[in-house]
Formats: C-alpha cells, structure tokens, sequence
C-alpha cells in the first residue's frame, strides 16, 4: 500500500525558507503570490493492506519522528 | 568528574570537546558511539558534541535524538545526572525532548560563524559557578539553525522559572538587536532543563579555552563542572 505524508510548519510559525522562495518568485516576476510556506513530502510503501492498521502505523511514525509537532503539523494520505 | 562524549555518525567537534574536557578535569572523557546502550558506570556528565549528525537530515537533530545512547541519557537526566549539549547536540537534546523547544534555519538564512558575545544569566549552576552573574563572555558560533523557538508558553516558563541560561550580546554586555545573530526568540543562546542539570546551547566554548587560539573565556563552563562533581 502506498501512503503519502505531508509535513507543514504550524501557522504562526516563521518559515525564512518560505519567505525566501516568496522573495525569489516575486523577483522572477511571477505575480500573485501572496505567500509561499515551505514543507515536506514523504512516500511510504507499507507492506500490509489494511488502511486502519496503515493510519495508525503512519500515525506513530509522523509522532516519533516525521514531524516536530512542536512547529510542525502533520497529514496522512492513503 | 567522570564525563563521556557521544559521537554520532556526522560529529565533527568531539575532539575539541575532548580537549576542553580534559584540561577542566584532568583526564579524558569515554568516547561513546551512538549506538550504544549504557553509559560507563560513574559517569557525572555526558555531552553531545557539535557537528552535522547523520547529515542534519530530516531536521537537525532530529536521527540523532532518537539514536539508541538517548534513552540511556535520558535515564541518566531523569536520575540528576549532568547532560551538555553544544550546537548540533543542542538541537539533539530539543529533538529528543530533553529539552523544550526547537532550533529553526537562522531568520536571515545564512550559517554564521563568528566570535560572538553572550551575558551569562546566573551562576548557581553547575555549568556557570566559575563565571559571574551578568558577565560578558566572548566565544565563536558556527551553525545554520540556532534560531531558537518556543510557543508563547514555553518562553513564559522558561523566563519565569530562570531557565535561559545565556543570551546574545554586544562587547559591553547589551543583550538583543545587531548582536542577536539568528533571530532566536528573547535572543536565547542556551537553556536549562526545570532541574539545571541539563544544559543546551549553539554556542561553542570547548574552543576558547586557549589563548592561543582566540581567547579562554569558554573555560569557565568547563572548570565549573568539573568543580560540580
């Protein structure tokens, strides 16, 4: 089963990453952007078939190691 | 003083924390891999050194707080033990919540490394008994993401309870504005854990400990804890 997880800084966070980004679109003078946040994206192929015990599983690997809850959000997609 | 180094795969400053270890103490500290599980028997203080643990993948840290040596550092804390962690290892202890808080990519984006002030905020611990309360200390910063973040709350308890340990300064002691080097939040260079025995910072007095090269004001730390056990 392949499963998608999607790590985002929490609003209110400072993302200098993103910021920098938003910079560099506005200089290459792509208009319209009004912000630009910065995550990360990460493909997991799980050996079982089960969706439940998949969230679950995902679950524990986003709180023990894929997002710092402290500034990150997480979001998983099966 | 019994102390031991954790190396992780990517440490590039246990040498130098070695170094300052053993002219404080005496004798030179256990050099631990991170994939071991217990501490020499006797150990006073373990430090997490500098460097780029396992490439600073994922987020700084963050493989490295959860290496297999942290549970017994941890046990080691939650028992008083004394736990140092400087740059790299300052991040490990907040990835591995020894910690509160995280260590974002510097505000203007840039790795600084510089010789930098710091105001040491007290000097009732074992890392500080060697300074004096409010000194100006001079020492280097070498890092990329030592800008320092808590929630609201966090910060409040930290403040309030007396656990930031030292603060980003100019020459003459005046803490914030040009001398705040990442953008960290009340200008935070090192913090305490609620029993002080655990302390993090970016950075690096294990290399001001020889006039030599720079300057000794990094001693005190060192000298402190070796007096501390």
């Amino acid at each position: 089963m392949k499963a998608r997880v999607v790590v985002t800084l929490k609003s209110g966070v400072l993302d200098p990453q993103g910021k920098a980004i938003e910079g560099a679109l506005k200089s290459l003078g792509v208009e319209g952007v009004a912000s630009v946040r910065q995550g990360k994206v990460f493909d997991v192929e799980l050996a079982g078939a089960d969706a439940s015990a998949a969230k679950a599983q995902l679950q524990a690997a986003c709180e023990k190691l894929l997002a710092n809850t402290v500034i990150e959000n997480y979001q998983i997609d099966l | 003083m019994k102390s031991a180094v954790v190396v992780f795969p990517g440490s590039n400053r246990e040498s130098d924390m070695a170094r300052a270890l053993t002219q404080a103490t005496g004798c030179p500290p256990s050099m631990l891999w991170h994939a071991d599980h217990e501490l020499p028997a006797g150990t006073d203080l373990v430090v997490l050194p500098g460097g780029f643990s396992y490439g600073d993948y994922l987020r700084c840290g963050a493989i490295a707080g959860r290496a297999a040596i942290m549970d017994a550092v941890r046990a080691h804390a939650a028992r008083g033990g004394l736990v140092l962690g400087v740059c790299n290892g300052f991040q490990i202890l907040c990835e591995s919540g020894l910690l509160p808080g995280v260590l974002m990519r510097n505000a203007n984006l840039r790795f600084v490394c510089r010789m930098q002030h710091l105001r040491v905020e007290r000097n009732d611990t074992a890392f500080t008994r060697q300074y004096a309360k409010g000194q100006t200390i001079e020492v280097c910063i070498a890092h990329g993401e030592g800008n320092y973040e808590a929630d609201d709350a966090t910060i409040e308890r930290l403040e309030g309870e007396g656990l930031v340990a030292f603060r980003y300064c100019d020459s003459a002691g005046k803490v914030g504005g040009e001398a705040n080097p990442n953008g960290s939040r009340n200008d935070i260079a090192g913090i305490y854990s609620d029993g002080r025995n655990v302390l993090g910072l970016m950075p690096h007095p294990e290399n001001l400990i020889d006039a030599l090269v720079g300057g000794t004001d990094g001693r005190g730390l060192f000298e402190s804890l070796a007096s501390a056990a």
